[in-house]
């Protein structure tokens, strides 16, 4: 699928992870990591601190997943201090009075085991994969950051450079990027998740070891947190374990997420973005959208099989309409993910072929979203894609990753176990009329953000004079990573 | 400092005790007309995987045809036999079957996944996509204008122009020099005459490589095989690819681009997969630029001076001219203070400054982490191939723990000493450098 598709699901480019190691860093598309089939069977528990346990059984391999996910995330950030969750998810790794900076990484590592972390809108979680009998070790190095964080200022003052890095790679970087933070921030009027999870990076290079501890204090606590494992193990091993580790954690205050809230949308926007590194434009809208916990939440499961029927692969109406029939552009689709503690999007997105104006794509994904509000969508087309996102989600057993993260998201936006348990009853009753009364709910004429990537005019001379003496034009390269041949992939080590 | 846990010392002491063996039991399966696959059951989930490859890849593309390999593989699941594209892609969804095809240098890759009760289907709908792909013009235009608008986006994008461009620098005669996507150029020129005869060269069944996992016995196996890979012609096309060593000049070239943050990718040749020194190989690039937060150039560049927030390197197997290379990403004032210290921590290692702890970590680390890579049924399935592709037997997965394991901390010297030249370190710059 294109990239912005990715881009726009807030799922999906907020969630930054504290290192960039290829081999551990892809999760699956969060509508994928949604499906639950109640096949999961998972247990939970709630220890006496409030820390909420899910176990999740999966022979497949003597391994564990051990993920702790607190509930809070870059939305839950004092205003001014921007990217401050993202950051203090860093500085987690930068020891403890026990531990200090780079042991922790250190000890995973030499227990054969892979970490890492990410930060969303809604939550932060760490996570480490290791085989079953180390389950201990790292489960006692979690519990020790969830409280005894002592962060050297020396290596605050680098984190910080490694953040910026981080921004740049990102998003300035990338022309797509940019253009998805600015419409993001375009799309939100007043709730917080018009700021990037990253940060703004006036406000980053500002970011302090108090601010970060003022976060820690306020949010990191055994009762504001879920602790998931997956994989070779029962709740009867997990639950002596968390007893002795989390359990010894006393529970704090935590405040209520209340966060801003979207008056009514009366005006669409535009955001339109040129770059001189621009060579192949882009047309997205957004539309501001209820989630599984705000808003119109009855519209949630509807909206997931709608956005399959607009546009959720090669069969879809946008796709088969715009790329197929009429030639325009060269993909096309539609997305929408309930899982957010607030507001969700849906997004229709095209990518003009060669000389076609953006004008006749936009016109063109327009007319099927009119089309389809006019006349609405068929039984058969419904029922179709009811079996596709269903048998989908049959393969979220195969890995421990889909589990963890369903589970963890869920309960981290407002969610509970029997929800996620619930997904694919919930996906197979959605009626045709409750697919149409949801696009007409979200679809409208008011409150969409249009974004739109260009060139500049002058690209191709700008090309060549930014060229250095002697090197060669950017357009004779000599070829990009074949898929077999990336690290990890071709050689079984 | 110690009083809480005492953590720091009894967990590094800790790991050093036994891993449990990844439970890996292949089973090789013969079909009726000969095709061999490598099987993995497993019963805990409803689904089938199955990879495939075919040798070579993109490297069969002709001179100024390049992408034609890529395109040709994009469009096996665009029609075939009786359904045209729309009835395809139908038939796939009906089937909840998931379908991907990538081309690489050496090899092309492909992956079926599948739900359990639809197998019988999806095998024989798999033999329809690799004999009679149709090739129709509707799907060849629009699959051309998706790889053209694709490039139009990498080709701008500076890891892409990174990689490409020092590729090309490190193979300047040789196929592997070549790119595996095209150029909107070449993409234009491409005809259905040229598919359809790739197609005839590329797909035989002595270039095949299959690793299936799923609930499916042998016997029941056997004749499926058949239905999807029985109907390849026996033999592929024979193609000479010649022996390369990659030039490396131990320069740094730099490309202007107006952007924050200069991407560079460093490099030189590598030994062979097949090397006796591979194991010590691996082992070594742990240390140095490996995947965890702990190796040297992720503390130099990253801990220390907050140079990156991504610096790795890795080994890079091509068949035929093998890789030593890495990535770093740093602001343009400061790069050039990142490639100074990735020198130098080539030249450190080289020397054979390197201890026996870190050896030691490095192998419980690399055996221990081994289970991890089969932890679902699209791992275990691409391992089945790619262990077949290197050359490796079916006892591959219990062995190679002993492989890692038996690494010294004299091998890890001789083959740093052997493998790392400082002097030969190329890198490629895109971006606004300073003081380069």
């Amino acid at each position: 699928m294109s990239p912005l598709a990715r881009l726009c699901a807030r799922a999906g480019l907020a969630l930054l992870a504290v290192a960039a190691i290829p081999v551990i860093a892809a999760w699956p598309r969060p509508a994928a990591a949604e499906a639950g089939k109640g096949v999961f069977q998972p247990e939970t528990f709630t220890l006496a601190n409030g820390l909420q346990v899910v176990v999740v059984t999966n022979r497949r391999a003597p391994v564990v997943l051990h993920m702790m996910w607190y509930k809070a995330g870059a939305a839950d950030e004092p205003p001014g201090k921007s990217g401050i969750a993202h950051f203090l998810e860093h500085l987690m790794f930068k020891g403890t009075k026990a531990l200090p900076s780079g042991m922790f990484s250190k000890i995973v590592a030499n227990n054969g085991g892979q970490e890492n972390a990410l930060t969303s809108s809604d939550y932060t979680a760490y996570y480490q994969s290791v085989a079953r009998d180390r389950l201990e070790t790292v489960m006692k190095i979690e519990a020790d950051r969830m409280v005894n964080l002592d962060l050297p200022e020396k290596e605050v003052e680098s984190e910080r450079k490694v953040i910026l890095e981080e921004r740049r790679m990102r998003t300035e970087n990338s022309p797509r990027s940019i253009l998805w933070e600015q419409a993001n921030a375009a799309l939100y009027l007043n709730h917080p998740y018009r700021i990037p999870t990253i940060g703004w990076e006036h406000e980053m290079k500002l970011l302090s070891k108090a601010d970060a501890m003022a976060f820690y204090r306020t949010w990191y606590a055994p009762n504001n947190a879920v602790l998931v494992v997956a994989g070779d193990v029962t709740a009867a091993d997990v639950r002596p374990l968390a007893e002795k580790y989390y359990g010894a954690i006393p529970r704090r205050a935590v405040p209520v997420r209340a966060r801003p809230l979207e008056p009514p949308q009366r005006a669409v926007r535009r955001v339109t973005y040129r770059d001189a590194r621009v060579d192949q434009p882009n047309w997205s809208r957004l539309f501001i959208a209820p989630s599984y916990h705000r808003g119109e939440t009855q519209h949630a499961y509807a909206l997931q099989v709608l956005a399959e029927i607009l546009g959720g692969g090669a069969t879809s109406r946008l796709y088969q309409e715009i790329v197929v029939k009429q030639k325009l552009a060269a993909s096309a689709g539609a997305g929408y993910s309930g899982s957010a503690f607030d507001y969700s999007n849906f997004y229709v997105y095209a990518s003009p072929r060669t000389g076609v104006e953006l004008d006749r794509v936009e016109k063109a994904v327009e007319a099927a979203i009119a089309e389809l509000l006019a006349k609405g969508v068929t039984a058969e087309e419904l029922a179709h894609a009811k079996q596709v996102l269903i048998d989908r989600a049959a393969f979220s057993h195969d890995n421990l990753r889909t589990g963890a993260m369903s589970f963890g998201v869920a309960l981290a936006t407002g969610r509970t176990v029997a929800d996620v348990e619930a997904w694919p009853d919930r996906i197979g009753k959605v009626t045709v009329e409750e697919v149409n009364a949801a696009a007409r709910h979200v679809l409208k004429d008011t409150g969409s953000v249009t974004a739109i990537l260009l060139g500049t005019e002058k690209k191709s001379t700008l090309r060549k004079a930014q060229l250095a003496p002697g090197s060669e034009p950017a357009d004779v390269p000599a070829g990009p990573d074949g898929p077999g041949e990336s690290p990890g992939a071709n050689e079984p080590n | 400092m110690r009083r809480l846990f005492g953590l720091a010392a009894i967990m590094l002491i800790a790991a050093a005790v036994a891993q449990p063996a990844a439970a890996i039991d292949v089973k090789v399966v013969k079909s009726p007309k000969g095709i061999t696959a490598w099987l993995v059951v497993d019963r805990t989930a409803p689904v089938l995987h199955t990879a495939f490859a075919f040798r070579p890849g993109a490297l069969r593309d002709p001179a100024g045809k390049e992408g034609l390999t890529n395109l040709m593989t994009t469009l096996l699941d665009e029609g075939a036999g009786d359904y045209d594209s729309l009835a395809f892609q139908r038939r796939m969804e009906e089937l909840a079957l998931t379908w991907s095809m990538n081309a690489g240098r050496d090899t092309i890759h492909g992956s079926v996944r599948t739900l359990t009760r639809y197998q019988g289907e999806v095998f024989k709908l798999v033999g329809l996509a690799l004999t009679k792909p149709r090739f129709d013009a509707e799907p060849v235009e629009r699959a051309r204008a998706q790889l053209q608008a694709y490039l139009r986006r990498e080709m701008t994008d500076p890891n892409t122009i990174a990689y490409r461009t020092w590729l090309k620098a490190m193979y300047p005669e040789h196929p592997y020099g070549r790119t595996v996507d095209g150029t909107p150029e070449t993409i234009a020129k491409l005809t259905r005459d040229d598919l359809v005869a790739l197609h005839r060269a590329a797909f035989g069944r002595d270039n095949l490589i299959v690793g299936v996992v799923g609930n499916i016995s042998p016997e029941e196996l056997a004749p499926l095989l058949d239905d999807a890979f029985g109907g390849l012609p026996e033999k592929s096309a024979p193609i000479e690819i010649g022996e390369v060593t990659p030039h490396a000049t131990g320069e740094v070239s730099v490309r202007r681009m107006s952007i924050p943050q200069s991407v560079v990718m460093f490099g030189h040749g590598a030994l062979k997969r097949e090397d006796k020194d591979y194991y010590a190989a691996i082992v070594m690039n742990h240390i140095l630029g490996g995947g965890t937060f702990s190796s040297r150039l992720y503390t130099e560049v990253r801990e220390k001076r907050g140079l990156a927030y991504s610096v790795y390197s890795y080994l890079n197997p091509f068949e035929k001219g093998p890789l030593y290379m890495g990535q770093v990403s740093t602001e343009n004032g400061r790069v050039k203070e990142s490639i100074d210290i990735i020198r130098s921590e080539w030249k450190r290692m080289a020397a054979g400054e390197v201890t026996t702890e870190e050896v030691g970590s490095a192998k419980t680390y690399l055996t221990g982490s081994w289970a991890l890579r089969f932890a679902s049924s699209s791992d275990i399935s691409r391992m089945l191939v790619n262990t077949q592709v290197d050359g490796n037997g079916p006892d591959y997965f219990t062995k190679r723990n002993d492989y890692i394991s038996a690494v010294t901390l004299a091998d890890v010297k001789r083959v740093a000493a052997r493998l790392l030249h400082a002097d030969k370190l190329t890198f490629f710059v895109v971006g606004n450098p300073m003081g380069l």
